[in-house]
């Protein structure tokens, strides 16, 4: 056995002394009361069809009977015009793991920058950049969508040309970069200037230059923050609905599992059976994700938002 | 079936491996370049390649598409003429879109309110409880879970059986029939369908505050509070007198943020009832003047409303950022 620290043994003893049965038992209800709608499609969702549509899925406990016919239907089986979910679970990954990489990436690069090189409005732009982090999607949807489909255009000359993108996974991957820059710069520079400045400036002494000395010291350093940045985003980017939506340009061969799963649910047309397995294979991997590096991920959001 | 899958992700799997690798080539390159460069281009490289493609990107994809997008909310549909304030008054005084900014209101006060005030009495009462990772784990996975998922849970939770003969397979209707209750569709009669679905985005965002809230309490002092307990304070008493002051400043952080997201609400009004049934609110409304009605100024208009709700908080925290900077 182990011998507590005086500190941890203080705790352990308050803890003791404080906790109180009700207030627990109070918690655990409402733990419960929270895991039931999730645990209710799961049940559900591998139920036969028959049951699914006769009884609640509370008699599943009574009359247990399982099938997995539910995720073989909405996986490998198209209905008329759309394709198998096993597609779109394919794009969401396709659209998920370049819109991680790519805006890490360069946030990297911006915040090391605004942390280590000293030049004038350094602070003006990385206030800028921290103020960007709420500027909402919605402000710069058509714009941005335009600019994909018809380059950029003032007066007389093409700044940007049209680039033909549209209808693949480029622009979803881009505006997703963009999207996820300012967060990711802002918690990587906080991160970036705790960086003791003997060691960088050790690293100058020994003629290291920037380019060196990010990839010897900083990008070695930075693997914690850049682990949590990458769950935060990976989570953003899977869950999200309404940039897949807009710059997949309604291509079903793009389309994220988000807006398929969307499209069921509004027209209908699929019954509980197709639904709840639809659901759980685009929840799926987002929980496993979550319960596995739980830790991480709550590391970075206290970082985006307790400060000091 | 399964080959003619393989053929529309065969081509999608091309463009990622080489984006892929053309993206870590081209980043290797500018690397090879920049270490090789004199110590003079350096001081300027340095910039160009660690600050610039993140500078540019914002600038084009930001800050540009944003003030085009204030600019078009004084154009008509199609940006071709300027007409003034008319989409903003158009927003103000159509009975509609009046609906839609009440629900936006509803939305952002309670929201914020519930979730916080829930996550706070969770992070309170499991604060010194045993085990008390597995309860927090399961209140907090709902933020591991798409909007959209959450809107197909719960619609399963509220489903309605319109037939008294066949059983409720809804889990509330189930329960309000088993009591003897009336049962209801509950996302279609205003103005109580709005609260069910802000029910949805109470439950996913709980966790956030529970968390946020959790972590802030460990960092209350054990003798601040032997102290109270000595003194013979209240549970009651210690939570408000010890606890929330200490607290105050995360309290106000999970509120902000909440409120920010809250403001942007979506994807659970589109899934859900598609903003019908008077559940409208203003970024599902934008999308539709946008993307269905092709009507770009009222969709601009409609953002940029949104973008003024969000400022006072972005003013709030860009404030507090400096405040904390000075006193370091």
């Amino acid at each position: 056995m182990t011998t507590l620290t005086p500190a941890a043994a203080r705790r352990k003893k308050a803890k003791d002394v404080f906790s109180s049965p009700i207030a627990s038992g109070i918690a655990v209800v409402i733990a419960v009361l929270w895991t039931i709608p999730t645990f209710s499609l799961l049940i559900t969702s591998i139920r036969p069809e028959a049951d699914i549509n006769t009884t609640g899925w509370w008699t599943f406990f009574v009359n247990p009977s399982i099938s997995l016919e539910n995720y073989e239907k909405v996986l490998f089986v198209g209905t008329g015009v759309n394709p198998p979910m096993f597609q779109y679970f394919f794009n969401s990954l396709a659209v998920t793991i370049p819109s991680v990489i790519f805006p890490i990436t360069l946030a990297v690069f911006a915040a090391y920058a605004l942390a280590w090189f000293d030049f004038k409005g350094r602070d003006a732009i990385f206030f800028s950049i921290f103020a960007l982090q709420v500027v909402p999607l919605q402000l710069t949807l058509v714009p941005l969508l335009q600019l994909f489909a018809k380059g950029l255009v003032i007066g007389e000359t093409t700044l940007i040309p049209a680039l033909g993108i549209t209808g693949t996974y480029i622009p979803i991957w881009i505006a997703h970069t963009i999207f996820g820059l300012p967060l990711a710069i802002f918690l990587l520079h906080n991160f970036l200037r705790q960086i003791p400045r003997e060691l960088i400036e050790a690293g100058r002494v020994d003629g290291a230059n920037w380019f060196t000395m990010f990839t010897k010291i900083v990008l070695p350093l930075s693997v914690p923050a850049i682990a949590s940045f990458v769950i935060f985003q990976f989570l953003w980017v899977w869950n999200d609905l309404l940039v897949g939506l807009t710059f997949g340009a309604g291509s079903k061969s793009v389309a994220p599992m988000t807006v398929r799963l969307a499209e069921m649910v509004g027209t209908r047309g699929s019954g509980w059976e197709v639904l709840t397995a639809g659901a759980f294979v685009s929840i799926v991997v987002p929980l496993i994700v979550f319960f596995a590096l739980q830790r991480y991920f709550v590391r970075g959001l206290l970082a985006g938002s307790v400060k000091g | 079936m399964r080959q003619t899958l393989w053929e529309t992700i065969a081509p999608n799997l091309t463009l990622l491996v080489i984006s892929l690798v053309a993206f870590a080539a081209v980043i290797y390159a500018l690397f090879l370049i920049g270490s090789r460069a004199s110590i003079r281009w350096q001081g300027w490289l340095r910039y160009g390649i660690f600050l610039g493609p993140a500078l540019l990107l914002l600038l084009v994809g930001l800050i540009y598409p944003a003030l085009r997008t204030i600019w078009m909310s004084f154009m008509d549909k199609r940006s071709e003429s300027f007409i003034g304030f008319d989409n903003y008054l158009w927003a103000f005084t159509i009975p509609e879109i009046q609906i839609v900014l009440r629900n936006t209101m509803l939305w952002v006060i309670f929201v914020p309110l519930l979730s916080t005030a829930i996550g706070l009495a969770i992070a309170y009462m499991t604060d010194r409880m045993k085990n008390a990772g597995v309860v927090k784990s399961l209140i907090f996975m709902p933020m591991a879970v798409s909007f959209v998922g959450a809107s197909v849970i719960w619609s399963f939770v509220y489903n309605f059986e319109p037939s008294a003969d066949k059983p409720e397979i809804g889990l509330l209707n189930a329960i309000a029939r088993g009591l003897g209750l009336e049962t209801q569709n509950f996302l279609l009669n205003p103005p109580w369908n709005t609260f069910f679905l802000i029910i949805v985005l109470v439950w996913i965002q709980t966790g956030f505050a529970m968390v946020i809230l959790s972590a802030a309490m460990k960092n209350v002092p054990d003798d601040v509070f032997e102290a109270a307990m000595l003194d013979g304070a209240s549970n009651w008493r210690r939570f408000t007198s010890v606890t929330l002051p200490m607290i105050r400043g995360s309290v106000v952080v999970v509120l902000t943020t909440i409120t920010i997201g809250t403001l942007k609400v979506f994807d659970i009004v589109r899934t859900m009832t598609g903003g019908n049934f008077q559940t409208n609110v203003i970024a599902n409304e934008m999308y539709a003047q946008s993307f269905r009605q092709l009507n770009y100024g009222q969709g601009s208009a409609l953002a940029v409303i949104l973008f003024i709700g969000v400022v006072p908080i972005i003013w709030y925290n860009v404030r507090q950022l400096r405040l904390e900077r000075t006193e370091r």
